[in-house]
């Protein structure tokens, strides 16, 4: 039985830390302790660590965009709740990292635009390590008007463009 | 692999120019079709290739073969009465003799109708208070043997010599374009294309799947650098366009962008965020070594080089929104450049330092403008939608930009003037962040 136990923790280990390894870059230390003390605790509550892990970033997935304003970088107060909820995670899971894409519309020019999008995303980054994140979870990368999320170019379009999108 | 490096393969953009403003006050001239001897016909026409150039700088408006009251092939058989009756100021005649295996000798001969009217003509031998004499009305003749394949390259070099014997200006037709092609259902979607300044001879340099963003020529013209985000980061390359080898030059933490060579070729100006704000830097190319130029919490990017190297412009929003800055590259020292509108962005000087282009947000709109630096006149030059990157021909004759046609991105060219419009359309994708290539 207790072989059992380690058996299924050793199966368990090994997909989240391929998970970890996965959406992190080098700075994966691959065996934290942390990482086995959850595992362990999950398994014997009967969700394995790697279901809950998989509904846990599947639910932020489904909710991991700010939008701005026009040529604006700051979070507007109904995304609060939104950003609290992935603040949460990634403080329970210090060996997770994100990475928050910043976006804008197609107007100005695609240069201003790129540190337009990396204000962006700093004030996501900046909103979460006011929240406890550890900066060495969460980093930027601005995609400016070049990844637009919905093509047009009419304010329906513009807005769901200009955003910050948390990628786990 | 998240890109592809590419030699000599067609991209098929195709960019076809239609002209959409300014053909009625530009002069009129004739190429008439160049007569040709020999056996196998080349299949690129001169005369074409010429009277599409001049067209295409907005100052010429070469007439119709059909309009042309007569075909000579050299200046001997020019009827000058004809000519001016039809009000043409100038006719190029040619000839294209067959003189071995794929060889051929080309002669041209450039004519100005006026006064080879009035040296022919015996009424009137006093033209604007000036006697003509002799062979004055030849403006230029050459003969030159070439190879089947440099008709069009030829055909450019008549074209450059006809426009700086009739405006006094050097030509830039035998000059290129960069540009990024995107096609959005491709599995390399964006493309890095190099093509000669009229969209022929169309090479892409690079395919990737992630984003690449702003090509700058060195100042040679054998070079690109550019930002790609490759590794899910932006990276500034350089890239020779003759032989493919690329080199990674900046990977910084945070943004990699808007590269910018110096005019002498050992300096790029641009913009890295790695201490946390996006600021303009200078990095020497061999060394490395890094020059920080701003240092404000607001955003600082988009350099650009006075002709000289002396100075740099670039946007900021210290005051509020973007507006255009210079900064002295020994000193430091930084004025504040526009103050009109409610955005300027991108903004270049013009070659001879007098002038500067950028982008113009007046009432909403994004649009193309020249702004005097002296005076600090600016003038509007375009009317299209959403324009940006505007990149300007070595002569300083026109700038070539991106812009909203339809519901796609496509190429656009305006004189200096404003007076002269055109549009270069893809059929197969978007087309933006387009550099003009200095002289070659």
């Amino acid at each position: 039985m207790n072989l059992n136990k380690v058996l299924k923790g050793l199966l368990v280990a090994v997909p989240v830390l391929t998970l970890a390894a996965c959406s992190s870059t080098d700075e994966v230390a691959a065996t934290e302790p942390t990482t086995t003390a959850n595992t362990t605790q999950v398994v014997e509550q009967g969700l394995s660590a790697e279901e809950l892990l998989r509904q846990q970033l599947e639910a932020l997935r489904q909710d991991n965009t700010i939008y701005f304003d026009f040529d604006k970088s700051e979070i507007r107060s109904e995304f609060a709740s939104v950003l609290e909820a992935h603040a949460a995670f990634l403080r329970a899971r210090t060996n997770i990292t994100v990475t928050v894409e910043g976006h804008t519309d197609a107007r100005g020019t695609p240069e201003y635009n790129i540190a337009l999008g990396e204000r962006r995303g700093q004030s996501v980054t900046q909103y979460l390590a006011n929240l406890g994140v550890s900066a060495g979870q969460m980093s930027v990368v601005s995609y400016g008007e070049e990844k637009p999320a919905v093509e047009g170019n009419d304010e329906s379009a513009f807005s769901k463009n200009r955003r910050a999108v948390l990628v786990y | 692999m998240a890109f592809a490096l590419v030699l000599s393969a067609k991209s098929y953009a195709s960019l076809e120019i239609v002209i959409t403003d300014g053909v009625d006050s530009a002069r009129p001239v004739a190429i008439v079709p160049f007569k040709f001897e020999g056996t196998t016909m080349p299949n690129q026409r001169i005369a074409d290739i010429v009277s599409a150039d001049l067209m295409r700088s907005g100052k010429f408006n070469p007439i119709a073969a059909t309009r042309m009251p007569q075909q000579p092939t050299n200046s001997k058989e020019i009827d000058y009465q004809r000519w001016m009756k039809q009000g043409v100021e100038a006719v190029v005649t040619g000839t294209i003799r067959e003189v071995g295996m794929n060889r051929y000798a080309v002669r041209f001969e450039l004519v100005d109708v006026f006064k080879g009217a009035s040296g022919a003509g015996s009424s009137s031998a006093i033209i604007g208070g000036q006697l003509t004499t002799g062979l004055t009305h030849v403006l230029d003749a050459r003969e030159t043997t070439i190879n089947g394949d440099q008709f069009r390259q030829y055909a450019h070099r008549i074209s450059d010599i006809v426009y700086e014997k009739l405006t006094g200006e050097r030509g830039a037709f035998l000059t290129k374009i960069a540009y990024v092609l995107v096609r959005d259902k491709a599995d390399f979607r964006y493309q890095l294309v190099v093509a000669d300044y009229d969209g022929e001879n169309e090479q892409v340099l690079l395919r990737a799947k992630e984003p690449l963003m702003s090509p700058a020529w060195s100042p040679d013209g054998t070079k690109l650098a550019y930002v790609t985000f490759e590794k899910r980061q932006s990276q500034i390359y350089i890239q020779d366009i003759y032989t493919g080898r690329r080199s990674i030059l900046t990977s910084f933490k945070g943004i990699n962008s808007a590269p910018k060579w110096s005019p002498d070729g050992r300096k790029m100006a641009m913009v890295l965020s790695k201490d946390g704000n996006a600021e303009v830097y200078v990095m020497d190319i061999a060394t490395k070594a890094l020059t920080k130029l701003t240092n404000h919490r607001r955003i600082d990017t988009e350099p650009s080089w006075s002709p000289d190297g002396s100075k740099i412009v670039f946007s900021s929003e210290r005051g509020g929104n973007p507006q255009i800055y210079s900064v002295n590259v020994a000193s430091g020292v930084t004025e504040r450049v526009t103050f009109e509108g409610e955005m300027n962005l991108a903004a270049s000087y013009t070659p001879d330092g007098l002038g500067i282009v950028m982008v113009n947000r007046t009432n909403g709109q994004y649009n193309i403008a020249r702004m005097d630096v002296e005076s600090r006149y600016m003038q509007v030059l375009t009317r299209t939608y959403l324009d940006e990157s505007p990149s300007i021909a070595p002569n300083g004759s026109m700038i070539i930009y991106s812009t909203l046609y339809g519901s796609s991105q496509v190429l656009a060219l305006v004189s200096m003037d404003g007076r002269f419009k055109a549009r270069l359309p893809a059929t197969n994708g978007r087309v933006k962040s387009p550099a003009w290539s200095p002289f070659l």
